[in-house]
């Protein structure tokens, strides 16, 4: 049992996992990677060895895969049937490795060994060459996200050691992995049985001069660093010992975080800052991806379970529909249409599938039409929620990206999922005829009914001159709502991206809406950035003339991209976000507008206080 | 260890993996007291257990952990064992329940008369369902590890048990990524392990990175003990009937895990600290539970505990 000494050189833990068909000899590798690290006792060592001699299957050898077919029907059919845990260490690194099974019912099991690990080795049998199984764990690997893949090229005692079987099969492999465009590949011939280039370099297999299987796990870095990324605090739990102390537990899935920093939560869209960090070694200044923390805010805000806690200048999506990968792992198939439980971080949703795409045929990699997805099989497809979730692509962050399913009746997890993107659209509106008129509706409310039109740059200050503007407009008895470019997105305007088509749409149906609440009666306003000229004309032409007041908020491009509060500057000039206004999307600044506000380097307060004035000076309010 | 004492990074020399352990416990911990109205944590007095009670003490810090503490005492465990637990409670100031299957102490079973199965049986799994039966709770939170043993490998975290608390080792809901589904229906449960991939060695890494304190037990001392049945049994009281043969003495001896006295053996040992015992440990090549009686009862015991509802 070595240890793993702290300082320089810790590289913390390595999760991996062991797959391929049956009789490949995963259990073998790694009761041969115990031994070899001296993880095997001494009494264990003795049970090996009488058990080698009743049970085993390695004739007068030693069977190493008995050290860990753990269960008794495992023994007696000589197959592992679950996933089983081990772990050993070497005095560069701690290893949790995933053995898991190769019978294709038990693909769920190789799916979850998966989901924990960092690197997969692969097993092919030189007799064989690549199977099925072969190919489906391979999906399921590259599904799954990881990067580092070892094909371990077994059983080369029984092919002679002759390497042109080993290079045949690296040369079908890499073929075959083309397609799945993942991994980056280690083939390593190896003997598990023998002992060859497990952890000793094979003085039968001289023409192979790379690492043997443990220098590789020992070495191997694992790109896609999640500490470089916005953070995000999954909240598992509210602690609140008393009044005092109200704080957000959770694990960070990614990046670094540090008391003073400006949050957003998702999906509420709330913004605070960090006050106090507690982790497991105390009060902290900052904390990084994979640290267990409790987290308190600046201002109180409301937060449960469920929510994300993540960087302000990269906020976290959210969305109620995706589009995603499902691997079934029930005997009864999926039926698009039922409802799940959805389980993501710490969120726990319905959720339905919508359509299924496609299931994935895994010998080829082809797609193939279904109705279902039965047991073992993964499909594409999309899904909606009952409510809206935070949530990241799970190639970007599997912690924030990878769901499963729960039957609700039988609460049995059935299957899992990996979030490709999420998806904007909205339900149809509902119309319904009213009898009462405008007039009566605006007079019983003691104001004459109008739209507030805000436009300009992303950044300008609209939203917040516009909230600013109807707290006072309710302090004095008004009746308003403010509809907001980014939260009828969320919405609504679900499905609409940022093309010229989509911003035309956009502008339509909120010019509408507007029309509506007027015809309530209550003072609108709109606080859209609303680029193109023609669109604020046709929202103008939807009212009576009177009824909309146009309010450009002028403020210079630069002094909106200094200030970049959603970080959304900073991703349009990275070439991330296309169709940005301002930067590769046109603003057509208005000619005439009814309130001009030269927004720069005035306070908010004074700009609305203007506006204030104007509706005052109109009779409006 | 309430609240969790605010130390500098600096003196927290935490090798990355503990600390990736630690984290991960934590994580569990969190879940289980979201996910279920009534946990109860399983506390053995052990090494396990002191870790696993120090790491709920900081899944939850400033607050105190939002359940309650279970003791299955057989009335056989070390008198040492419940002094340290009385006494830890009263400075932690937590709720320990302890339970005893009074049914079976009245009908006189003891590890001497009735043999370590159906002792183990009657006065640890019948008493542990028996407790949590009686008080309703729907998740039992261990220290287990699935270093331990071939059976506890194949286990979940959270591990579904029945209404008659019986595991489906074949059966057992996949968990992937973080994501630990506890959904049950009323009467049925789930064992939740926090410290699954913890192993001996990161056990006792930990205590010693945390300085957490133990049973005197562990630590090696001048005890008196005779040899029975190839263990070395340590005399605690003066129901160990001594046979004609036997003779009591003095050895420096440690034990590596406790349970009840007359089934725990003790080890030939010079280790008197924590560093002595990650010393001894990287060295040793005897598994922990070798000097454990109840594992060897037969092929595949421990697998067959767990299926009637031992922890």
């Amino acid at each position: 049992m070595a240890e793993v000494q702290a300082g320089t050189g810790d590289k913390g833990l390595l999760r991996f996992l062991t797959c391929g068909s049956v009789d490949d000899g995963k259990s073998t590798l790694i009761g041969h990677l115990l031994y070899d690290c001296n993880e095997v006792s001494e009494d264990g060592l003795s049970l090996l060895e009488t058990q080698s001699k009743t049970v085993g299957r390695a004739g007068e050898a030693l069977d190493y895969s008995l050290l860990v077919d753990g269960l008794l029907a495992e023994r007696e059919q000589g197959i592992t049937i679950d996933v089983a845990y081990r772990y050993f260490s070497t005095p560069r690194r701690k290893f949790i490795v995933a053995d898991t099974p190769g019978h294709e019912q038990y693909t769920r099991n190789m799916a979850t060994g998966a989901s924990n690990s960092d690197v997969a080795v692969l097993l092919v049998d030189a007799r064989k060459g690549l199977a099925i199984q072969t190919k489906r764990h391979s999906k399921i690997v590259s599904l799954m996200g990881i990067r580092h893949l070892v094909l371990a090229v077994n059983k080369m005692d029984l092919v002679d050691y002759d390497q042109q079987v080993f290079l045949d099969i690296e040369r079908d492999y890499a073929e075959f992995a083309q397609k799945l465009g993942t991994s980056i590949i280690q083939a390593i011939p190896l003997s598990a049985l023998a002992g060859d280039n497990i952890s000793a370099p094979s003085p039968t297999m001289p023409w192979y001069d790379g690492p043997t299987l443990l220098s590789y796990l020992e070495t191997v870095t694992i790109r896609d660093d999640p500490q470089n990324k916005a953070f995000r605090l999954p909240v598992q739990l509210v602690n609140r010992p008393n009044l005092n102390f109200r704080g957000f537990s959770g694990c960070l899935s990614a990046g670094n975080m540090a008391v003073g920093d400006k949050v957003r939560v998702g999906p509420s869209g709330e913004l605070s800052a960090i006050a106090s960090i507690l982790t497991p070694d105390g009060e902290a200044e900052c904390a990084s991806s994979g640290d267990a923390v409790t987290v308190t805010l600046q201002d109180e805000v409301d937060i449960s379970r469920g929510n994300v806690i993540a960087a302000a200048d990269d906020p976290v999506p959210v969305s109620d529909q995706f589009a995603a990968h499902i691997i079934w792992m029930h005997q009864k198939p999926l039926l698009p249409g039922r409802q799940l439980q959805l389980r993501l971080g710490a969120q726990s949703v319905n959720a339905s599938i919508t359509e299924l795409k496609y299931v994935i045929n895994y010998e080829d990699n082809s797609h193939i039409a279904g109705k279902t997805l039965n047991f073992n099989e993964t499909g594409y497809c999309n899904l909606a929620l009952d409510q809206v979730v935070a949530f990241d692509t799970f190639e970007n962050n599997s912690d924030m990206g990878g769901f499963i399913l729960v039957d609700k009746l039988t609460n049995e997890t059935v299957g899992a999922g990996m979030i490709a993107f999420g998806l904007r659209r909205a339900d149809n509106v509902h119309w319904q005829a009213m009898d009462v008129d405008k007039q009566s509706r605006a007079a019983i409310k003691n104001q004459k009914p109008c739209i507030l039109w805000f436009t300009g740059l992303s950044g300008s200050g609209k939203s917040t001159v516009a909230n600013l503007l109807e707290k006072k407009l309710l302090a004095r008895g008004s009746h308003t709502y403010l509809l907001d470019g980014d939260n009828v997105r969320h919405g609504l305007n679900h499905d609409l991206g940022f093309t010229d088509e989509d911003r035309v749409e956009n502008i339509r149906r909120v010019s509408e809406v507007s029309k509506l609440m007027v015809d309530a009666g209550l003072i609108v306003m709109v606080s859209f950035i609303s680029p193109f000229r023609s669109e604020r004309r046709m929202a103008r032409q939807m009212v009576e003339t009177h009824e909309f007041i146009e309010v450009f908020v002028d403020t210079p491009l630069e002094i909106c991209e200094a200030r970049d509060v959603k970080g959304l500057y900073k991703k349009a000039r990275a070439g991330e976000i296309k169709n940005f206004t301002g930067i590769d999307s046109p603003y057509e600044p208005p000619e005439e507008a009814d309130i001009h506000l030269h927004a720069g380097d005035r306070s908010p307060e004074e700009l609305a206080e203007e506006v204030f004035a104007v509706l005052e000076e109109q009779n409006i309010v | 260890m309430l609240p969790t004492p605010a130390k500098p990074r600096y003196m927290t020399q935490k090798p990355a993996y503990l600390r990736q352990l630690e984290a991960q416990s934590i994580m569990i911990f969190r879940e289980v007291a979201a996910q279920f109205e009534k946990p109860v944590l399983m506390y053995s007095i052990g090494k396990d257990s002191a870790v696993l009670l120090h790491l709920a003490m900081k899944a939850f810090a400033p607050a105190k952990p939002p359940f309650a503490l279970l003791h299955v005492d057989t009335g056989w465990k070390f008198h040492e064992m419940i002094a340290f637990r009385d006494n830890l409670m009263e400075k932690l100031g937590l709720d320990l329940i302890v339970h005893t299957n009074t049914a079976g102490q009245e009908a006189g079973i003891t590890p001497f008369s009735h043999g370590s199965a159906r002792y183990t049986d009657v006065m640890k799994t019948q008493a542990l369902k028996e407790a949590l039966s009686q008080h309703g709770f729907d998740v039992a939170i261990g220290g287990a590890r699935r270093d331990e043993e071939a059976s506890r490998a194949k286990e979940r975290i959270f591990s579904f048990r029945t209404k008659n608390h019986r595991w489906d080792a074949k059966n057992q809901r996949p968990e992937l990524w973080n994501l630990l589904n506890g959904r049950i229906n009323p009467g049925e449960s789930v064992r939740a392990f926090p410290m699954s991939n913890w192993t001996e060695l990161d056990v006792w890494r930990y205590i010693q990175c945390e300085d957490i304190p133990l049973v005197p037990l562990y630590f090696a001392a001048r005890r008196p003990v005779v040899e029975r049945g190839g263990m070395v049994v340590m005399v605690d009281d003066e129901r160990m009937a001594l046979e004609p043969d036997e003779t009591v003495e003095e050895r420096m001896v440690r034990f590596r895990t406790l349970g009840c006295y007359p089934l725990t053996g003790a080890i030939e040992s010079e280790a008197t600290s924590v560093a002595d015992i990650v010393e001894e440990l990287s060295n040793s090549r005897l598994s922990e539970r070798a000097n454990r009686a109840i594992d060897h009862d037969e092929a595949g015991s421990m697998e067959k505990k767990k299926q009637e509802g031992y922890f």
